[in-house]
């Protein structure tokens, strides 16, 4: 997993709660077996005005000039905002790498669902949870102001706006150390095999049941 | 005074870094079920990194999503789907893993057949790469979904690392009405909490109208409970869940089977166990729901109408409404038994069991759909539901009534195989989730149950199946 360390970069708002994981990348791309190229289809029904389906060339299709990611003024987008209760829905991890493909690093909203929170950090994508209050504000900045970018400390926990305001954030001290040091989640378990070995044989012995 | 969560977590606790209750631990996972679309990248990964699954007989694969539910013989035509099977099929027999493979009698939803075959058993950790996984819960599980690095992390390690939730207690308590069914009591519920209610909570559901219903009632029930936004919801064990294990195939047997129900009985919150939140429904009060919108929450009543996002104050909440009721074509204040339909689907991991589909063929029995509906159908949970409906004469009875009666797979759920809604076409869907596209690109579901999408199929509108039972 790649380092996370500082970025300052551009903001864009995606205004609207209970975004899903359909609406994030639709199924019929989740019938790729690899982890790479869902950028080019995150959103793909609102971000093009003809239906998508794998293979397609995307330079070839209509985008709908409307949706908020194909507005000239948020090229080069890393950093979304959001509205409540992000990533709902299923549990498919091609949400969080469709989105990291694209280019994002960074997801702030007010609420996050479970498991797409927990699956964005297993890839190096870095879920923020800021007050309610503050991402109204946030998303009155970056409409109003063209070329709004913010800074991520995750270090110091902080997000940092233009005009030096500082919004600090919450993060588990165990993901925040993975993401600054790019940790392997299955290298750090495997130090516990012995551990987990006395622990599955006792169960044997305990729920045989269970073993077989 | 412990919860049936905090007893399931302290049974599988391996580690833990530090005893705050906030810190990260390490869970260990009996039992992984796996499906063709969230598990490729995860072998491939665990094969490049030189690593092994840690133990074999914890797994049961099945490919289901992409499955097509008409004629199999001529394999699946979709070329990129069928790479997605076969890629299953080469991993599990490379590595020795036990799976059901297309032409198994046995394949099927693969929350259908872990419960049908005996593989979830009640204290275990159940998971698999999809969300709901939560159905397990029904057997005193702890089970929910994890993502594909998530998938990796139990094939190599057996275990995975995770934080404690809160708990949540929903309480039920009385006597369900005639025609009121375990779907109307999830949606009634997410109306209740919203579709964010249960994040960061486990649900345990309790109360006298749950220990009432089936075992395929209470999987539906917590199938749904992802939907309120928890991943994990569970009923505790009582005889409904043991007499439904007694004899499966994978089930313990002869003089382990006396151990195992001793143990079992135990997987109950204690009398004075305490819950982060509580909340309480009157069963009584529940009529059969209907969804109106793009979110399982935007929920109502079979007498009610579709709301008018005028009256909402909340700037965000009344544009999302609005949102929705563009997407489905739908204007406030409607009556829900004016909405005609298009198309009915009857199956999916919430609503394919025997008793959905008898639920919902009681309804047809003798009757005919509307002439405007262009295409009902029934796909049933598994090859085993579909033989036992069989023996049963329910597919005839859906056939003589307009049905057709397919191959088991998740089909229209979520429409990865050539089961789909077309862009404008509205669906009464036994499913789980109303998102915008879910059943096709420009699709329009309603979530309801099997006999409220069976009437509706029937009538050609959604009508109160209460008053068709009275009949």
């Amino acid at each position: 997993m790649e380092k996370f360390e500082t970025i300052t970069a551009l903001v864009a708002p995606m205004d609207r709660a209970n975004i899903d994981t359909d609406a994030i990348i639709p199924k019929q791309f989740l019938k790729s077996i690899k982890r790479t190229g869902f950028g080019q289809n995150l959103f793909d029904e609102w971000r093009y005005l003809d239906h998508g389906e794998p293979g397609m060339d995307s330079s070839q299709r209509k985008i709908n000039p409307a949706f908020v990611l194909n507005l000239p003024r948020y090229q080069g987008v890393q950093i979304l905002l959001a509205r409540a209760n992000f990533g709902c829905g299923s549990s498919r991890e091609h949400a969080p790498w469709s989105l990291q493909d694209y280019g994002f690093r960074v997801i702030i909203a007010p609420s996050f669902a479970d498991i797409f929170f927990n699956n964005c950090y297993k890839i190096g994508l870095l879920p923020i949870v800021l007050d309610a209050a503050i991402l109204d504000y946030l998303f009155e900045e970056v409409k109003s102001t063209e070329g709004y970018r913010l800074t991520v400390d995750l270090q110091n926990q902080k997000v940092i706006s233009p005009k030096r305001e500082e919004f600090t954030f919450e993060i588990d001290i165990f993901r925040k150390q993975c993401l600054l040091n790019g940790l392997d989640d299955i290298g750090l378990t495997l130090q516990h095999a012995e551990k987990i070995n006395q622990f599955e044989q006792k169960r044997r012995n305990e729920q045989p049941w269970l073993f077989m | 005074m412990q919860t049936l969560y905090d007893k399931l977590w302290n049974q599988h606790l391996v580690h833990t870094e530090s005893d705050d209750p906030g810190s990260m631990a390490l869970i260990y996972i009996d039992r992984h079920l796996v499906h063709e679309v969230t598990s490729p990248q995860a072998f491939e990964s665990l094969k490049l990194a030189g690593r092994k699954p840690w133990r074999l007989n914890s797994i049961l694969a099945v490919a289901d999503h992409n499955v097509p539910t008409t004629d199999r013989s001529q394999g699946i035509q979709d070329p990129i789907s069928r790479l997605q099977v076969d890629t299953l099929d080469q991993n599990c027999d490379e590595l020795g893993i036990t799976e059901f493979k297309m032409n198994d009698l046995r394949q099927g939803i693969v929350h259908v057949i872990g419960p049908e075959q005996g593989a979830t058993l009640p204290g275990m950790t159940v998971v698999c790469g999809d969300s709901h996984t939560s159905t397990h819960g029904a057997f005193g599980c702890l089970a929910f979904g994890i993502g594909t690095s998530e998938v990796e992390h139990v094939l190599a390690t057996q275990c995975l690392l995770m934080k404690k939730s809160k708990t949540m207690r929903i309480s039920v308590e009385g006597n369900l009405g005639l025609g009121i069914t375990a779907k109307d009591i999830a949606l009634a519920i997410i109306g209740e909490i919203g579709t964010a209610g249960g994040t960061g909570y486990a649900i345990e559901f309790t109360g006298s109208a749950i220990r009432a219903l089936s075992m395929e009632g209470r999987m539906t029930l917590c199938n749904m409970a992802i939907e309120a936004g928890a991943r994990a919801g569970m009923v505790a064990v009582d005889d409904t869940t043991i007499d439904y294990i007694k004899g499966r195939p994978f089930a313990p047997k002869n003089e382990l089977w006396g151990s195992a129900i001793a143990f079992w009985r135990t997987l109950r919150s204690d009398a004075d166990a305490v819950f982060d939140r509580t909340v309480t429904l009157d069963a009584t009060q529940i009529k059969p729901q209907v969804t109106w919108g793009t979110s399982p929450e935007m929920v109502t009543t079979i007498d009610g109408i579709v709301p008018d996002p005028a009256r909402v104050s909340d700037e965000v909440k009344r544009h999302d409404m609005q949102q929705a009721l563009n997407y489905m074509g739908l204007s406030a204040n409607t009556p829900i038994q004016q909405i005609n339909l298009d198309k009915i689907f009857i199956g999916s991991c919430t609503n394919s069991r025997i008793e959905d589909l008898r639920a919902a063929a009681q309804i047809v029995k003798g009757k005919h759909i509307a002439a405007n509906i262009k295409l009902a159908l029934v796909v049933p949970g598994s090859g085993l539901v579909k033989k036992q409906a069989e023996q049963e004469g329910l597919d005839q009875i859906f056939r003589s009534a307009g049905f057709e009666w397919r191959e088991p797979g998740c089909s229209m759920c979520l429409a990865m195989n050539d089961d789909r809604l077309i862009a404008g076409e509205r669906c009464a869907s036994t499913s789980n989730r109303n998102f915008e596209g879910r059943q096709g690109p420009g699709g329009r579901t309603h979530l309801v149950s099997p006999a409220m999408a069976a009437a509706a199929a029937i009538a050609g509108h959604f009508v109160d199946v209460r008053k068709l039972s009275n009949e």
